[in-house]
């Protein structure tokens, strides 16, 4: 088998494992949000998602029927052969995929409001480039959810109010939302940059499991405090009420201008969908979060 | 907080028992219907035009499914609920007019559905967002599709379901809405959590 046609299949196969399986770190939460939770009417909640998740493994089929837009996160290194012909295996791969598995076609032209019935479409799938040393290439699939992402903010607050400002607008779009992102939620956070870098930066921290924290400890300590904070506004699962509205706040930083205090949440549901992989450039491949036997 | 199997139709006695946080299962017959067929069916009324399907006592479902079509018929790959607030435009209109007891969705819904439930024996029910599997494997069999015209997410699906659930009655005929309730508690919340963090309101 050809290089490309082992990328390619390798990329059907990660849109497969993202819509159908949950990374293990966002399935251990959602068991131990279960097994703390106290209200009735949210272990109900909580127990008919951990069913649905189960079902979605056995049957094979998308665990939403939101299966999202499509974006890849793409690792690339500089020795890699066939760079230059990733973004067209992509998106073949794509389209292969949303016949096969299916996924819902959620590609729609702004202006003319045309579905393109499968999933591309101008700079859709979206792919996020990162150049690095060695002969291998890493990519994650991330099908991101429509109704969590309209409760995305950006706030370009006032350098003077900074860490409480961030903190301040963290809490609020959280409460804003309350149960329409269908919570429990995993909170991207992104500080800094600028206005595009901060929303970038805060759905890159949404790659990053829910059981690792930021290697700085300052930042370490506010996703810990943040996620605290959150639980205790009482939304719960699918806003109904509960101990358990996040189950990760995740922070990534740049370093900002002077006269600027950038701050983007990117709020994801509870099908927090994504699947790695590397491929070497001898076509060897390794799956990074699901355990996956010889095909 | 009581568990109940309700089998369609249902009658306005058997709603009235339900309160907010009650789970229901639901067997019987389950319809898709969306802004517009809401609206479609509210104009049909209007020209006193039949319509081709009898609302009374089914349980209404919020719902765009993914089906496909498999030898001549029709299986839902993934139906789980969309956003119910969109249909407030037209609940309480549809509750009055054509008598339906179970209405199912996500998100909850307003001030006017409550008041429609309360005066006419209904309740909303929410399901889990996202839950599509669960949503399907509970579809026993696609009766028929109406108004096709509309579009796939958007026509009339007549669902035969088994224990169709679990829904949770956030909306009863009594006046209460736990998502409304939840709400204020949450804004109740916000100071506490500001204080935690030491931040000025």
């Amino acid at each position: 088998m050809s290089l490309v046609q082992k990328i390619e299949d390798t990329v059907v196969n990660l849109l497969r494992l993202a819509v159908t399986r949950l990374p293990k770190d966002v399935k251990d939460a959602l068991k131990t949000a279960y097994e703390k939770e106290v209200d009735e009417t949210a272990k109900t909640q909580l127990k008919a998602i951990l069913d649905n998740i189960m079902l979605a493994e056995k049957t094979e089929r998308p665990m939403c029927q939101d299966t999202g837009v499509i974006i890849f996160y793409v690792k690339v290194g500089n020795e890699f052969k066939e760079l230059g012909k990733l973004p067209e295996i992509l998106r073949t791969a794509t389209i292969r995929a949303t016949k096969e598995i299916p996924l819902r076609p959620n590609a729609v032209h702004p202006i003319s409001q045309k579905n393109s019935g499968d999933n591309t479409g101008r700079y859709i799938p979206y792919i996020n480039w990162e150049i690095i040393q060695g002969d291998f290439l890493e990519i994650t699939a991330f099908p991101k959810g429509g109704g969590s992402e309209n409760m995305s903010r950006l706030g370009m607050l006032k350098p003077g109010e900074g860490i409480d400002g961030m903190k301040k607008f963290v809490i609020d779009t959280v409460l804003h939302a309350g149960g329409q992102p269908c919570p429990p939620v995993i909170l991207g956070v992104g500080i800094g940059g600028g206005a595009d870098i901060a929303m970038k930066l805060a759905k890159k921290a949404l790659l990053r499991p829910i059981t690792e924290r930021h290697e700085d400890p300052e930042i370490a300590k506010l996703e810990q405090e943040l996620l605290e904070a959150v639980n205790e506004s009482g939304i719960g699962p699918m806003g109904l009420g509960g101990r358990t509205t996040a189950l990760g706040v995740n922070i990534e930083y740049a370093h900002r201008h002077p006269a600027s205090y950038p701050v983007g949440v990117v709020v994801q549901c509870w099908a927090a969908r994504r699947a790695s992989a590397r491929i070497y450039s001898d076509g060897a491949v390794e799956y990074l979060t699901h355990e996956v036997g010889e095909k | 907080m009581t568990t109940y199997r309700f089998k369609t139709p249902v009658s306005e006695e058997d709603v009235r028992k339900l309160r907010v946080g009650d789970i229901i299962y639901v067997s019987g017959t389950l319809v898709t219907a969306r802004d517009e067929a809401h609206k479609r069916a509210l104009e049909y009324y209007e020209e006193g035009k039949k319509l081709p399907v009898d609302f009374e006592g089914i349980a209404l479902y919020h719902c765009g499914p993914i089906v496909k079509k498999v030898n001549d018929e029709w299986i839902a790959v993934a139906a789980g609920p969309t956003t119910s607030t969109r249909m407030d435009l037209f609940e309480a209109e549809f509750i009055e007019k054509f008598r339906v007891r179970i209405i199912i969705g996500k998100g909850g819904m307003g001030e006017r559905t409550t008041e429609a439930c309360k005066k006419y024996g209904a309740v909303y029910c929410a399901f889990i967002g996202g839950a599509a599997v669960l949503a399907a494997n509970a579809i026993k069999r696609i009766k028929g599709v109406e108004w096709l015209d509309l579009g796939m997410p958007e026509a009339l699906w007549i669902f035969e379901v088994e224990n169709f659930g679990p829904l949770t009655v956030t909306i009863d005929s009594h006046g209460n809405n736990l998502h409304r309730e939840v709400m204020s508690r949450v804004e109740a919340n916000r100071d506490t959590i500001y204080k935690k963090l030491k931040l000025k309101g």
